[in-house]
């Protein structure tokens, strides 16, 4: 076998050195300051992942099985980025007396997942594709089950692996028709050969639906809100952002790449996928009194509008998904971080109307989690409104009549959400309580975490270079 | 030479139980077995594809290998978190399970 073809492969190849240094680092350290050195060295070395994904360059190796490409690697960056700031807001989270033990884990973890999205996203092949998802989503269920003595994180844990296994028990089921279709797994090799058969058809619907499970799309959503509120804050956050990206990307990839003969099939699922996530989704919103549980169904809402770039199949719904998914990461990990810092210092709760008053006690807080709501929902200024802007762009340029009627929906849906996403600003600044939550001083994590999170969303917003490196890549 | 149309039929029968099972089975440990029965029937499909339908080539068999090892190490970690939830809860029937529900 010839080894030098790993060199074709550098950020894979740099994450899994970052990821047996973090195991072993975790092994030789002790002592007092052991969490937060094993903190510096992981942030440091995700640093480096980042520079090291921003450098690479398109290749294949491994006869096809690995392919990735410019697209693939804006990705890798804006994912990597994204477990950067989950890494530095986990802090106040791993200093807990029963986690701050398994902090070296928590890393290893976080690595691994990372690892089985950059293989889902630059498969050549469907075996490496589910290889690369299952790397993802296994970890994934040790990470949420992290708070090992808390009631909800088994629970959440419980439903997410049971749900995982079985989407992708589904969804390999789909590939085996695809394999008995088209007699072959390469992706090139499936478009040249597959057309509309009753079998390809199969292959195709249950593929999408074992893949709608990861995504959490309506009506394959069930285990997200009850996962959500179980795992542990930063996972969540890590697991409604990063996680969700790296999915919507590799089905649009596949979408795009494999399914491009039967675009008329797969247009129409998505359509009515689309309209389902986006709508019901924000209808459970607005009844949730659980902030992880609302946050939960607005990123169900939100990976409809992900999947809205996909429609139409075109090099700029690329694009638009890599920038919405790089202002969706700044957005919803301020929020995250806002929930974290005031579940660890406060009474650890996430209970909705314990943030009443909350801007009395936290002025700064409040304001940061606002300016992340505001994006969230698609206020102008923020970069929030812009991603929602190129996706309905991406769209409607498909220019059908069914296109339009779903990027109108999904436009009255932007109304309903911005009602939701206001109820919580509400509850900060014109809500009155005897018992607000105390003030508290954040750790320099916290601060460090939400000043990425607030550049980003300012910034994104504002200066458009981010869009034009996205799209100059892509296209 | 038993025809392709009968290995199709078995897996999907086998799908489908398991399909069922996940749905119906109020426990914890049987969930993870319909879950189990489902990748049988996609280990069934793509032998049997690879034999009858495309022998010239070995990508069905090696999808099998692969799905069998990951599937053993998937339901290795789901052992360990239904351990788990017995532990808190003391109990592993998925009604006694719901602390979250809407």
């Amino acid at each position: 076998m010839d080894y030098s073809q790993f060199f074709n492969m550098i950020p894979e190849a740099t994450l899994v050195a970052i990821l047996i240094i973090v195991f072993l680092a975790d092994l030789i350290m002790k002592g007092e300051k052991k969490v937060s050195s094993l903190a510096l060295l992981m942030n440091v070395l995700l640093v480096v992942q980042t520079a090291v994904c921003l450098t690479a360059e398109p290749s294949s190796a491994f006869g096809g099985l690995y392919v990735t490409g410019d697209a693939v690697n804006v990705m890798k960056v804006i994912l990597t980025a994204g477990t950067l700031i989950v890494c530095i807001m986990a802090q106040p989270w791993l200093g807990r007396a029963d986690v701050s033990n398994k902090a070296g884990e928590f890393y290893a973890l976080v690595a691994s997942t990372l690892l089985g999205m950059y293989m889902m996203m630059s498969s050549g092949h469907f075996l490496m594709f589910f290889l690369g998802l299952e790397m993802a989503s296994v970890p994934m269920a040790c990470l949420v089950a992290f708070d090992k003595f808390r009631q909800n994180s088994a629970e959440g844990a419980a439903k997410f692996v049971l749900t995982a296994t079985f989407s992708s028990g589904v969804m390999l089921y789909g590939i085996s028709f695809i394999y008995a279709a088209a007699g072959t797994l390469y992706f090139d090799d499936v478009a040249a050969v597959i057309g509309n058969t009753p079998l390809a058809i199969m292959g195709l619907v249950f593929f999408f639906s074992g893949l709608g499970f990861k995504i959490s799309l309506v009506p394959f959503h069930f285990w997200t809100a009850d996962t959500y509120q179980g795992a542990p804050t930063p996972v969540t956050g890590y697991l409604s952002v990063v996680s969700k990206g790296a999915a919507a990307f590799a089905l649009m990839a596949i979408l795009m790449k494999v399914f491009a003969p039967m675009i008329e099939y797969w247009e129409y699922l998505l359509y009515i996928v689309i309209v389902l996530s986006i709508t019901i989704a924000n209808l459970f919103a607005i009844r949730q009194t659980e902030l992880k549980r609302f946050m939960a169904f607005s990123s169900i809402s939100q990976a409809g509008y992900i999947m809205l770039a996909v429609i139409g199949g075109s090099a700029m719904g690329v694009a638009a998904l890599s920038y919405y998914v790089l202002v969706y990461v700044v957005a919803n990990m301020a929020v995250f971080t806002v929930i974290n810092v005031v579940e660890t210092r406060g009474n650890g709760t996430t209970k909705m109307n314990c943030y009443d008053g909350f801007y009395q006690t936290n002025p700064k807080l409040a304001l940061l989690m606002t300016l992340a709501l505001f994006s969230l929902a698609g206020i102008p200024p923020f970069a929030g409104m812009f991603s929602k802007f190129f996706v309905f762009m991406a769209a409607a340029q498909q220019g059908s009549f069914w296109a339009y009627l779903v990027v109108f929906v999904a436009l009255i849906n932007t109304v309903v959400s911005l009602y939701y996403y206001l109820l919580i600003v509400k509850a900060m600044y014109i809500k009155n309580t005897d018992t607000p939550l105390p003030t508290f001083s954040s750790d320099c994590n916290t601060k460090l975490a939400l000043t990425l999170c607030t550049a980003g969303i300012v910034a994104f917003g504002v200066f458009s270079c981010v869009y034009d490196w996205i799209a100059g890549a892509v296209l | 030479m038993v025809p392709v149309e009968a290995y199709f039929v078995l897996s999907a029968l086998l799908f489908f139980i398991g399909v069922f099972g996940f749905i119906t089975r109020r426990n914890l440990i049987a969930m993870l077995i319909s879950v189990e029965l489902v990748l049988n029937a996609v280990d069934i499909n793509f032998a049997a594809f690879n034999r009858l339908l495309f022998p010239e080539g070995l990508e069905g068999f090696f999808m099998t290998l692969f799905s069998i090892g990951v599937s053993a190490a998937e339901s290795a970690v789901a052992i360990a978190i239904i351990i788990n939830v017995y532990r808190n809860f003391h109990s592993d029937q998925v009604n006694s399970i719901e602390n979250m529900k809407f």
